[in-house]
This record gives structure tokens, sequence and C-alpha cells, in this order.
């Protein structure tokens, strides 16, 4: 049973991770709490379900497509809701507060388009049969998230550490004026960030949509709280540190849930930030701002 | 212009004359019911519900014809949100009997309220105990689940099930209390309860809790909780293993058409008891299920045809009450003795529904339901 567990707690871990690596970049490099990010993660969910169900498209087409529209609509929603904000130099509080008004309507305006019921991606798109290996079963779109997971995490990595563009967001993430006078073009690069993160949360709305079955306007909603756990404890703006994070929370919640009590589970979340945030206020592998005059 | 204006009251004059009780002919019913947000499936299918009914009712008016307008305010499932509804209603409105609210949960924060204002309010979808001891002007048209489930338990039972793991949504007074009825239900029919497991009602993972049931062997599991998330369950249960020699036996939230429609045929061979069935052949709900799908293009669940009863059921109290007074109205619906889609119905002197011979246990094929053998 320990070694099931185990296994729930990495795939549970891996959908958090996959959940807020845009969600931490986006944060990271942009200096915003941007609210909207659950939203993408729902719409995601809702083009693949479109795509698979009404245009009959195989997962390996719907999901990148559904990812790429996310993506577009995240630079949409950010040139709409932030620009003003970005030019006026207005306060983290500002975008804090747009988003989430911004959030809420959005949610609301799809609940009443589409509906509040639960659906699902059709059963057939992913074989639904678990692989068993003696007394541990994990299925296809578990091993899918997984590698997903994965890919995303090396890619990003890549893409920040070995790029000049993963130059440019760095110097951005440091300093955005002090980018800008280097000659480096912000706002192209902020609507970049937008892209990828609007696509992550696209790909990861699909890929959780199609684990738990369970696609609804407000599932983006639910896993907000996560994120900001997964991203605090990981240090903001630290995509290896969202996945550790992300992993860690998922096997302990589980391994809560299955050895202590089950009533447990949500509490684990929280009195771990709690616990990270006494201890190292930037998070486990965030290092601290130092202001120098 | 002057001229218009002149005539256009002439007009309303006769008018008024010769149907004196015009002005007046209407009567103000209530109803709170969750419209947006995550649950809002349930008030939806409940204002459906209460929609075909009004329609049919107001063929014929009430009070000797007079119009019942019924005016539906959305609690968004939020307790703060359904208190001000009721206010909204009874002050702005002068509602003078409110149906709903739609969660047990919300239930307890309107009952209060509304009890201390003297205004009937009939709930027809809050089965948790304790909803009509709140005082002497809550009814419920909904049956208790603690008459629901041990009809299911015991065809259970019957199927040989000996010993059962309890798993329930543990932020919501539904499930919750849910959850009590088929641990007493448990006890008193003597199945041994292994494990209790609980979950939010808005988790997608349930993977740890049904691991450590798996390893437990249980003959069945019980599950309470509303239906998007017993479809979750249900569904990686499937996929943890957990076969068809578990029997899976669900409460008052798993009823509903969306347990297929989401679980699909990972659900087949669940057991959930039920106040109404579509399928149940009686001339009155056949109609009901006719009309319904005619006017919404879909089929009627529990919580619509609970809320067809209900209207129906409330407007025969006004019209028996004499006059479109809250008071009168109370005394009305103590009385009454309707038959409808649910069966015979009346009201205990507790104000809960009297009888539960029209339960059926239904058992899920092919991701439908059918009535168990």
């Amino acid at each position: 049973m320990l070694a099931q567990q185990l296994i729930n707690g990495v795939l549970l871990g891996s959908t958090y991770a996959l959940f807020a690596l845009g969600f931490t970049l986006m944060f990271g490099v942009l200096k915003v709490v941007n609210l909207t990010y659950g939203f993408y993660f729902s719409a995601g969910a809702f083009f693949a379900l479109h795509l698979t169900k009404q245009w009959g498209w195989p997962i390996a087409a719907a999901l990148p497509a559904a990812a790429a529209a996310s993506g577009v609509l995240a630079v949409v929603l950010d040139w709409l809701l932030l620009t003003r904000l970005r030019r006026i130099n207005a306060p983290e509080l500002s975008s804090l507060m747009v988003t989430l008004g911004a959030v809420l309507a959005l949610y609301a305006g799809m609940t009443t388009w589409l509906g509040p019921d639960i659906r699902r991606l059709p059963a057939g798109v992913l074989g639904g049969e678990a692989l068993v290996l003696g007394e541990l079963r994990i299925t296809q779109a578990q091993i899918l998230i997984l590698l997903a997971t994965a890919v995303l995490v090396g890619g990003l990595l890549a893409l920040m550490r070995l790029t000049p563009i993963g130059l440019a967001l760095r110097a951005m993430a440091e300093k955005p004026d002090a980018a800008g006078l280097m000659g480096i073009d912000t706002a192209k690069l902020a609507a970049l960030v937008s892209l990828v993160c609007g696509a992550l949360a696209g790909a990861g709305g699909v890929l959780i949509g199609l684990n738990f079955n369970a696609i609804q306007p407000y599932m983006g909603e639910a896993m907000m709280l996560r994120g900001f756990v997964v991203i605090i404890i990981g240090g903001l703006g630290d995509v290896r540190g969202a996945l550790i994070a992300g992993l860690l929370l998922g096997v302990v919640e589980t391994l809560t849930a299955g050895y202590i009590d089950s009533g447990l589970k949500e509490a684990v979340a929280f009195i771990m930030l709690v616990a990270v945030l006494w201890t190292r206020p930037s998070g486990l592998f965030g290092r601290a701002h130092i202001q120098r005059a | 212009m002057k001229r218009t204006h002149f005539l256009a009251g002439a007009a309303a004059l006769v008018a008024s004359a010769a149907l004196p009780s015009l002005a007046a002919a209407q009567v103000q019913v209530g109803a709170i019911e969750i419209l947006t947000g995550p649950a809002a499936a349930y008030g939806i299918a409940i204002k459906a519900g209460l929609d075909l009914a009004l329609a049919e009712v107001n063929a014929k008016g009430v009070l000797g014809g007079q119009k019942i307008v019924l005016t539906v305010e959305d609690s968004a499932g939020n307790k703060d949100q359904a208190i001000n509804a009721a206010r909204k209603l009874i002050g702005r409105d002068k509602a003078v009997i409110i149906i709903g609210p739609t969660l047990s949960n919300e239930m307890f924060a309107v009952g209060p309220v509304t009890n201390e204002r003297k205004v009937p309010t009939v709930g027809t979808s809050t089965t948790a105990a304790g909803i009509t001891e709140m005082g002497p002007y809550i009814f419920r048209t909904s049956l208790p689940e603690s008459d629901v489930v041990p009809v299911t338990f015991k065809k259970a039972q019957a199927r040989g099930v000996k010993t059962i793991a309890l798993m329930y949504a543990n932020d919501d007074a539904f499930s919750k209390s849910g959850f009590d009825v088929m641990k007493a239900a448990a006890e008193k029919l003597g199945l041994k309860i292994l494990t209790i497991e609980t979950f939010g009602s808005k988790d997608t993972d349930f993977a740890a809790q049904l691991t450590k049931i798996k390893a437990l062997k249980p003959d069945a599991i019980g599950i309470s909780a509303l239906v998007e998330p017993v479809s979750g369950v249900v569904l990686q249960a499937r996929q943890l293993g957990i076969g068809k020699e578990t029997l899976l036996l669900g409460g008052n939230g798993a009823n509903s058409p969306k347990l297929g429609d989401i679980a699909g045929a990972a659900a087949d061979g669940m057991l959930v008891g039920s106040p109404w069935f579509i399928a149940k052949p009686d001339a009155v709900n056949t109609k009901f299920v006719a009309d319904f799908k005619a006017k919404y293009g879909k089929d009627p669940d529990q919580f619509a045809a609970q809320a067809y009863d209900t209207m129906k059921i409330v407007a025969q109290a006004i019209d028996r009450a004499g006059a479109a007074d809250s008071e009168k109205i109370t005394a009305a619906l103590g009385k009454t003795d309707f038959s409808g889609v649910m069966g015979p119905f009346k009201f205990t002197a507790g104000r809960d529904p009297a009888s539960s011979e029209g339960v059926v246990v239904l058992e899920m094929r092919g991701g439908k339901f059918a009535i168990a053998q």
C-alpha cells in the first residue's frame, strides 16, 4: 500500500507542479500576482473539450492547440488589464485587485455561457485502462502528466538558463527599468511571458481535466490556493522550486490522508506554508532580496 | 398629447371598474436557489421544476383567479447571500411564502430569519437532519436521507454485504448529515464499519483515501456527497482497481443522471435510493416528464420533480388558506393532502414528509439508472 500511496502522492504533486509552473514564472518575471492565471487553466480544458468532442480531434493535436489558444488568450487579457497599470507604475496591489475582479467576472461569464455542469473529455481520447504492475496501478493520463511535467520543467529551465531570451527574462525579473535601458523590449517580453504562461496553464488544464475527469468553469479557482502554496514554498519565480514544492506537497498530503486522517489533508498544505514562511520567508529555494542603496 | 393621456386614463378606469381585483390579483411567492457558481445545476433544475408547475397553476389561478408571481433570487450557494435574498423577498417583494433555499447549509442560515418573520419556508431539496426543528414555519417536501438511505442499505445487506467503508465530504452539511444517516443505518443493520474517510467537496483527487480502503477489502463503500465528487470517487476507485465485487452505495447526492454522464460505465452496479424515479409509470409522472422535456429539451431530475410538486403543494395551500396571508398559509400547509409525481404526500406534525413508501432503490447500468432487482 505504501508504494501505491507514494505513486498517488507523486501524481498529485505533479498536477500541483504543472499548475504552478506558469504561475511562478508570471510572478517571477512580470512581478504581478495575476489571478487570471486560474482562468487560463479552465479555458485550456474547455478548448480541448471542444476540439475533441465537437471536432473529433485526437488528444495529441488538441492538447497543443488548446495550450496555444490559452496562451493567446493570456496575452490579450494581460494587455487589456495590465498595460495601463504598468505604464503608470501602479502599486502591486492594484494589479492584484484588477485581476481578482477580472477573474471573477470571467468565471461567472463562462458559467453563464457554458453552464456549471462537470464534463469530461470523451472517454475514448486516451485508453482508460490502468497499467498494472503487481499491486500498483497507474493510468495513461497519469503517465502523460508525469511526462509533460518533466518535459515542461526541463524546457523552461533550458529556456531560462541557456538562451538569450532567458537572459533577457532574468534581467527583466531583476530590474525591469534597467533591462529596458539595456535595449531589451520589455513590452514584447512581457507578452511572450504571458503567452508561455497561458499556454502552460492551458496544457495543465487539459492534462488535469483528463486525469480527474472534472472539467468545469471553476476548476482553475480550486487549483489556485494550492498554486499559491506551491509557489510560495518553492520560492517566487523559481521553476525548480515549484517542481520540488509541488511534489513535496502532493506526497505529504497523500501520506497524511492515507496514514493519519483524511480530514487533515487540506490543513497540511497550509501548515507547510506557515512553517516555510516562518523559517525561510523567501521559500525553500528563493534567495532573499537584498536592497542596496 | 393631453387627449391621449385622458383617453388612456379613461380606459384604465373602465378596465379597473370591470375587473375590480385586477390590481391586487397577484400572490407574491419567493424562491431562493443557487443559480450561479459550481452548484448551480441544482438551483437551475429546481427553478425549471417550479416554473413548469407555476405555468399549470397560473392557467387556473389561485384564490379565485389570482396569479402567483414567483420571484427567484440567486444565493450562489452562499449562506450570507441566501439570508440577504430572504430579507429582500420578505421586505421588498412582500413574499407570503418562500420556497428553498437549495442546500441544507443555506437553510440552516435562512431558516431562523424567515421563522422569526413568520413567513413559511418550504425546502424542496434540503435533506439534512434538524431542518424542520428550526421552527414552526419551516417545512420541507424532500424526504430526509434518514428515510431513504436505510432502504438502500437493506438492499445491500440482502446482497450479502457484511463490511463497509464510509466516505463523505466533510465541508458540507448535506454530505455530513448523509454520512450520519449512513453510519446509523450500517450500525442498525449490524454491518461492520472498517474505516471512515473524508474529503473536500471541491476535491478532485481521492486516491489516498481509496488506496487505504482498497487494502481493507470491504464488501461495500458508502459515499455521501454531491454528485460531482461522488462521480470523481467512483471513477478513481475503478482506476485504482476497486472492482465490481465491492458494492458502491450512494446517498441522496448520487441520485442524479449526472452520475452516469460523468462517471459513465464506471458507476455500473452502484446502488442509490431515490424518492423519485423518472421511469415511474404512473400517469402524473409520465405527463410531468413529457411536459418537462417539451419545455426544456432535457430529462428532469429528482430536484426538478420535488420542486414541481412543491409549487403545486404551495399553490393548493394558498388556495385553502383563503387569503395571501403567511399565517393562514402556514396553517393550510400543515393540512396538505396531495398526490403528485413523488407519490402521495402529507406533512408530519414536525413538518417533514410523512411517508417513505415511494422510495425506490436504483442501480446504475450502462451509465443509466434502472430499478434495482
